[in-house]
């Protein structure tokens, strides 16, 4: 489909220099520690530390060997360790066991632990207790805001979710305070606030302090509006099976870090391949806002495009040969590269998902969406259990199920977790404690049985009408938070009309037109109405939290200027590639460019897994 | 006008000038007869200490302390041990050294800040004689004891004591020493009879003054320029030995006529001096040596103290203080009677001016002819600075405006600089203020000092008034005089709590670079603590409130002020703090009430601490986490029967909890768990831990089918569950028999479609059309189509009646060949 951007949106402003600072900086902090150095780095740092520095400027400042921080015993000979770690109490342990080991074995070194992006006072207290505070120097790198893509910047703190919102731990906050002031420092002053969400709120009020006590300059805004919004307001969109190109890659082969390794089924060949999956890559940013019902039919469409470009070669003279070689070719054959990684990528996908069950699986989630049949889609969860197909898929069913009929019955939610339990064993216990302590899996309170009757109901009709009825019923008492949520902001489009994923009507194509995506209806809504009012029922229905703040610091009001129609929108908990994609239509729609900054790229699984304890 | 070069007085190719600062304002009974006394450089304090040898336990000397100009400051009997020495440090407290090596500290106001001693052996030999030196570290002190040893300390804010070695031949007392800083190494030079020494931390060397006449038997008095640069000495023939302080170099030797040593002897010089002095004292002399062999003497009424300055020496007396200092070049050259300097030129024509004559034309064109005019105003800048009249400073400078008016590019800054700056010097020249500061030493001194200097004095409107006029950085200047204001008047005891701190918030307000924490920390030390709360309200960085609370054991509120701020480290501190102060009981109380601080400290438990963590579920009787904690133990232990131990006590606590869900499904874990094990010693199973589902399909799939089933009884599994299972591994070892035999047991609660899926899934289309009549008939299209019976299925769909149904079976069709 033609994507044709309306002509006066503004332009994204430069994120590289994100990079260079984070570069700078530690480079700085690695020459704190002069001479020859083994450096241990964390799993889950390897890959954003390879978006800021390769190995070669890691050796130009002494760093002799680099190791995956794997809780053994360390093997390096260096006399000088760094290390480069998470604020985690776990790692800090492991750093711990390795400096007594040298220790007790008579060796002496040096050792600096660097932790990013920030250390906690948690951190210092384990290595008092261990004992070695004073063998250990630590310093802080900063390096809060890893820019994925000219429109993504991420946190990489996945544990911000479960931290913030199962632990009730706030630790985070003042980090997300701290990388909101940093964007603020270089892109803002931020002359429009908006949030909803605790943890939003808080958040703001961190980097409101920060920017109080740091000095200020008038500069011009990049960067004018800003949008906070806490992952809990919003968990339906995220559980929901992604079918636009960028969310499916992901749900499928999981990018990491906007990298994805594609497995030997997808090159074709017998070696997996990592390819960066960002703007830069043309074929790729033309797909992966796409419906993947499209994505076939525009890679074949390039794919004799591409045939006709080098088919040009016939024909030519010595010349033109030579120009065609040195100019055109290498792009040629560079996207022709990416194009049968894509269709490889997508075959393989077809193969998953075009399968009957994957069908029954979209089936059943639209219906919990739209709210009819919901025994059916009960038994068909159970099905799912028992015939054990996927203990992640299962769950997040189980989920959906719950926040889009606000809990299960008493004697469903028994029966259906005791089956979960025996297929999956009793240590699940744990994680349906942590799903109802967040909210995601709950049992009905007294006095809300009327789903039950509309679904015996739906049962009855087993038609359109049903959807009606349900109407009728809804409006009488007090129902799910989903439902009057997606009423009130009508996420469900009407079922009855056609939906041409070809062309795009609103933001739900990103679901096949099924629902569109709460977070990304509220962003809409509040930037149209600049501010909160109108919305008072909907705030209600999410609890509240939310804020609008407008002015400050002598900023740019003028709401025709660049800088206010560039937006920041920052998820804390994660944000879906679905939902950027959502965002990017309504970006285009509305001649706004959306940036979003999030503590971490998530998906269902992503989600799920969080939920489980896993006790080593 | 006329007057001024009447106390001039020349010396070698210089004036000397001798300048009244004060009328002193004290009045002291006996003069300074019998006194020790210390006044500071830079226009500082005078400590006074009266008859301090008098020893007889009813008359305790006085001491007193005194403004430059002569106000009382402080004055009380001393009832400490006898002093032998009075000094003040460069933040202008004064150091009382006592014959037993003990040092006093007391504050401008003579109230007791801290002591610290010389060392021990000091207690025994007592310290003879003892001085007080300045030096780029700061104030120390150097002393000699009565074993003739040395001992100095450089910085007394930063006590390290170092005994210097011992001098040959020393007994008692040296007959005249110094202190040097030199090379960044504090020594001591010492004279002994005739011979020299220089002392540093390691070695004792004798030296020698080049070309000291030979026949000097004795150095008496020896004096250090306040630069550390040159040396005086004073030898028993009456001559003035001066050179530079590394005795390389003579400058010049006088022979003063004098036999008896001085009482005080001091360098006069200025910075870029031309003639510079040394001033003896004796009794009735006052007498300066210029380094041009030249002499002045002024006759001495009374007794007197000489004060070296960095640009002249002041001299005090009991009725009044003068300032002895070489007359700045710039005066000079104005002043001097016939001068044809721009600057007198200019003086000169403004004068003419001023009486209206059209002589001042005439002067302004002579200098503007040798274009000198930028020169001229210049030096009447510069001079005015140099001088302590109020009439002379107007004088100049309007002189110096006048010149100004005749040039085009002329930078009015020095003007204007010098202008605000004797504004400020007069004012604190005023004798109620007794700052006696010449030019030269403010510049040195720099604004902050002086600010510094007031706000000790505690002259708090001025020192604001300053700042302000002076448009000195909030932050550096008045936000730092509101924040002394505040401290000191947190100590006033007689104001109540509220009254105080309204006072104190009304002046503060919003400044910049004031901590309320600060001025609470100072309420705190006063034992003010309801006042330092009710100050912290205003602070608003919690990071700053919350330590001091702590301090003041104010937990709870401090608990609650750091989960405000939102910054978790902050209520870490104060978890970790309050842990190791409480008992736990207590502890767990005061978490209960904050549930951020709870939350925190239980994630940092759960991967630390797992028994607190079990205590402090226990405290607040959450048996629902109390048993899912036991769940989770329940993982790590190894054995079985301590597992199962757990569970059970995971199962007590659901019960307590009233979830019989999750004590029901524990429960059946545990029996699980006991059927596993049983299996496991029977068979070699290996079913230990498996989930129930995983359990019955690793029977089925060893065959084990009786024990399948009665798993499938015992937990109630669902049929459809059961059905499945068994289909799936029935189907996965090929058992075709086996499988037609099971769906004959009883009718399928799944239907007989999966069975149709599982037969294909496993290639096998013969099992699977046995049960594609069984289907029932809304999906027999399905199975017919799964088993790839084309026909079949579209004869159902025509018999279903179905368009849907039919159109699925077109789709999959071949395309019709033919037409």
């Amino acid at each position: 489909m033609a994507h044709s951007a309306r002509r006066d949106s503004p332009e994204l402003p430069d994120f590289s220099v994100l990079k260079r600072l984070a570069r700078d900086q530690l480079i700085y902090l690695l020459e704190q520690l002069p001479g020859k150095k083994d450096l241990f780095i964390e799993a889950d740092l390897m890959s954003p530390l390879d978006r800021i520095a390769n190995v070669s400027t890691l050796k130009q400042h002494e760093v002799d060997k680099l190791y995956k921080v794997e809780y053994k015993p360390v093997v390096s000979t260096s006399d000088q360790l760094c290390f480069l770690i998470r604020p985690r109490i776990q790692t800090v342990k492991w750093v711990c066991d390795v400096v007594n080991a040298d220790k007790a074995a008579g060796k002496f070194k040096r050792y600096k632990i660097i932790f990013t992006p920030q250390k906690f006072y948690a951190c210092e207290t384990v290595l008092e207790e261990q004992g070695i505070f004073g063998d250990v120097s630590t310093d802080e790198w900063a390096f809060y805001l890893l820019p994925l893509d000219e429109d993504i910047i991420n946190l990489e703190l996945p544990e911000f979710f479960r931290d913030n919102f199962l632990e009730g731990d706030q630790r985070w906050v003042r980090t997300g305070g701290s990388a909101l002031h940093l964007f603020h420092s270089i892109y803002g002053p931020f002359s429009k606030v908006y949030g909803i969400g605790r943890c939003s709120k808080m958040v703001y009020e961190s980097w409101r302090e920060q920017v109080k006590e740091g000095e200020q300059k008038a500069r011009q805004a990049e960067v004018g509006t800003v949008f906070l919004i806490d992952r809990d307001v919003d968990f339906v969109t995220p559980l929901c099976s992604q079918v636009v190109y960028e969310g499916l890659v992901d749900d499928i082969f999981r990018i990491k870090c906007g990298c994805v390794e594609f497995g030997p089924d997808v090159t074709s060949s017998d070696k997996s391949i990592k390819v960066m999956l960002n703007s830069q890559d043309k074929v790729f940013n033309e797909i992966r806002n796409e419906h993947f019902s499209n994505v076939f039919g525009f890679l074949s469409q390039k794919a004799r495009n591409l045939q006709t470009a080098y088919d040009k070669r016939r024909g030519m003279d010595i010349k033109q040969m030579k120009t065609f070689v040195s100019e055109e070719l290498k792009g040629l054959k560079q996207e022709h590269r990416l194009l049968s990684l894509h269709i490889g990528a997508s075959e393989s996908m077809m193969k998953k998902k075009t399968k009957q069950d994957f069908q029954e699986l979209l089936k059943t989630e639209h219906s919990l969406l739209e709210g009819f049949e919901i025994r059916e889609c009960i038994s068909f969860i159970e099905e799912h259990i028992n015939r054990q197909v996927s203990m992640i898929e299962s769950l997040r069913l189980l989920c959906l199920l719950s926040l889009t009929e606000n809990g299960l019955l008493p004697k469903d939610y028994r029966s259906l977790k005791a089956q979960y339990l025996q297929s999956y064993g009793v240590d699940h216990l744990l994680t349906f404690a942590n799903l109802k302590q967040l909210g995601l899996l709950v049992e009905q309170q007294p006095g809300e049985t009327l789903t039950v009757m509309e679904s015996k109901m739906g049962k009855l009709v087993n038609d359109k009408t049903a959807g009606k009825l349900t109407d009728a019923f809804s409006s009488l008492a007090k129902k799910s938070n989903f439902r009057a949520l997606s009423r009130r902001l009508s996420l469900v489009p009407k079922s009855d009309e056609e939906y041409d994923l070809r062309v795009p009507r609103d933001m739900a194509y990103i679901f096949s037109g099924a629902y569109i995506p709460l977070s990304c209806k509220l962003i809409e809504q509040v930037l149209e109405r600049d501010g909160w009012t109108g919305l008072e029922e909907v705030t209600r229905l999410l609890n509240g939290h939310e804020f609008a703040v407008t002015g400050s610091n002598g900023a740019d009001l003028r709401p025709q200027s660049d800088a206010q129609r560039i937006i920041l929108v920052m998820f804390l908990g994660g944000c879906t590639f679905s939902e950027i994609s959502a965002l990017r239509f309504l970006g285009r729609e509305r001649g706004y460019k959306f940036i979003v900054l999030t503590t971490a790229i998530t998906n269902s699984a992503r989600l799920i897994e969080a939920m489980l304890d896993n006790h080593v | 006008m006329a007057f001024i070069t009447a106390n001039w007085n020349p010396l070698g190719e210089a004036f000397y000038r001798k300048t009244e600062l004060y009328e002193m304002c004290w009045n002291l009974r006996d003069g300074l007869r019998d006194c020790l006394v210390a006044a500071a450089p830079y226009g500082g304090p005078i400590a006074l200490l009266r008859e301090p040898h008098r020893r007889s336990p009813s008359s305790r000397p006085q001491l007193e302390i005194y403004s430059a100009s002569g106000n009382s400051l402080a004055s009380f009997p001393w009832k400490s041990g006898p002093v032998v020495q009075l000094g003040w440090t460069v933040n202008d407290e004064l150091l009382c050294i006592q014959e037993d090596g003990t040092v006093l500290i007391y504050d401008l106001f003579g109230s007791f800040k801290r002591h610290f001693s010389m060392g021990q052996e000091v207690v025994q030999s007592q310290v003879l004689e003892a001085k007080v030196f300045h030096s780029p570290y700061g104030t120390g002190v150097a002393i000699v004891t009565g074993s003739s040893r040395f001992t100095l300390a450089t910085n007394i804010d930063d006590l390290k004591l170092r005994r210097l070695p011992e001098v040959p031949g020393l007994q008692g007392a040296p007959s005249c020493w110094a202190v040097l800083t030199q090379d960044r190494q504090t020594k001591v030079l010492l004279a002994n009879g005739a011979d020299l020494f220089i002392l540093d931390n390691t070695s004792c060397t004798a030296v020698s003054p080049p070309g000291l006449s030979p026949q000097v038997s004795s150095i008496v008095h020896m004096s250090v320029s306040f630069s550390y640069k040159y040396l005086a000495l004073f030898t028993d023939t009456g001559h003035l030995w001066t050179g530079s302080a590394h005795l390389q170099d003579k400058l010049s030797e006088v022979d003063t006529k004098i036999r008896n040593p001085p009482k005080q002897m001091v360098w006069c010089r200025r910075p870029k001096s031309q003639q510079p002095s040394v001033v003896l004292m004796w009794d009735r002399l006052l007498l300066v040596a210029g380094v041009c062999n030249d002499i002045i003497q002024f006759p001495v009424e009374e007794q007197c103290v000489c004060v070296g300055e960095l640009d002249g020496v002041r001299v005090v007396s009991s009725s009044r203080q003068e300032l002895l200092q070489e007359v700045p070049l710039v005066c000079q050259e104005i002043f001097k009677i016939a001068s044809m300097a721009p600057g007198a030129l200019l003086l000169e024509a403004h004068r003419e001016y001023e009486k209206c004559s059209q002589k001042a034309d005439e002067y302004l064109r002579e200098i503007k002819e040798q274009s000198m005019l930028g020169e001229a105003v210049r030096q009447c800048v510069e001079a005015a600075g140099h001088e302590y009249d109020i009439q002379t400073q107007k004088t100049l400078l309007r002189a110096a405006s006048f010149g100004k008016c005749f040039l085009t590019d002329f930078s009015p800054d020095s003007f204007v600089a010098t202008c605000r700056e004797l504004r400020v010097l007069n004012a604190v020249r005023e004798a109620g203020v007794g700052l006696p500061l010449t030019h030269s030493q403010f510049k040195q001194m720099t604004v902050q000092v002086l600010i510094d200097r007031l706000v000790y004095r505690q002259f708090y409107p001025l020192a604001i008034e300053i700042c302000r006029y002076l448009k000195t950085p909030d932050y550096q200047g008045v936000s730092r005089v509101l924040k002394h204001w505040a401290s000191c008047k947190v100590q006033q005891k007689d104001l109540s709590d509220e009254a105080i701190a309204r006072a104190v918030c009304l002046k503060v307000g919003d400044s910049a670079g004031v901590s309320y924490s600060h001025i609470a920390a100072k309420a705190y030390e006063c034992g003010r603590t309801e006042l330092a709360i009710k100050l912290l309200d205003y602070e608003a960085r919690s990071g700053e409130q919350v330590p001091l609370l702590l301090k003041m054991k104010r937990s709870q509120l401090a608990l609650s002020k750091a989960v405000e701020s939102g910054d978790t480290d902050l209520v870490y501190t104060v978890v970790t703090y309050l842990k190791n102060e409480m008992n736990r009981g207590d502890f767990f109380m005061t978490l209960r009430n904050q549930p951020v601080a709870l939350s925190l400290y239980r994630q940092f438990c759960k991967l630390q601490e797992q028994d607190t963590l079990k205590d402090l579920y226990n405290q607040d009787d959450d048996h629902q986490e109390l048993a899912n904690y036991y769940v989770t133990a329940s993982y790590r232990e190894k054995r079985l029967e301590s597992r199962l131990s757990v569970l059970q006590s995971a199962v007590d606590e659901y019960n307590k909890a009233k979830n019989e869900f999750a004590a029901k499904a524990t429960e059946d874990e545990m029996r699980l768990l006991r059927f596993q094990r049983k299996l496991d010693d029977e068979k070699g199973a290996g079913l230990l831990g498996l989930s129930l589902q995983a359990t019955m399909e690793a029977l089925l799939a060893l065959g084990l089918h009786k024990q399948a089933e009665q798993l499938y009884r015992d937990f109630r599994v669902p049929d459809k569950r059961y059905w499945w299972l068994k289909l799936k591994s029935l189907a996965e070892k090929e058992e075709w028999e086996e499988l037609e035999k099971f769906s004959k047991s009883k009718k399928s609660p799944i239907g007989y479609l999966p069975f149709v899926e599982v037969c294909m899934k496993r290639h096998n289309k013969h099992e699977a059309k046995k049960y594609v009549s069984k289907v029932p008939p809304e999906q027999k299209v399905k199975a017919h189509l799964a088993v790839g019976d084309l026909e079949g299925a579209a004869d159902a769909a025509i018999e279903r009646r179905s368009e849907a149904e039919m159109g699925r079976c077109l789709l999959v069709a071949p395309p019709p060949t033919g037409c």
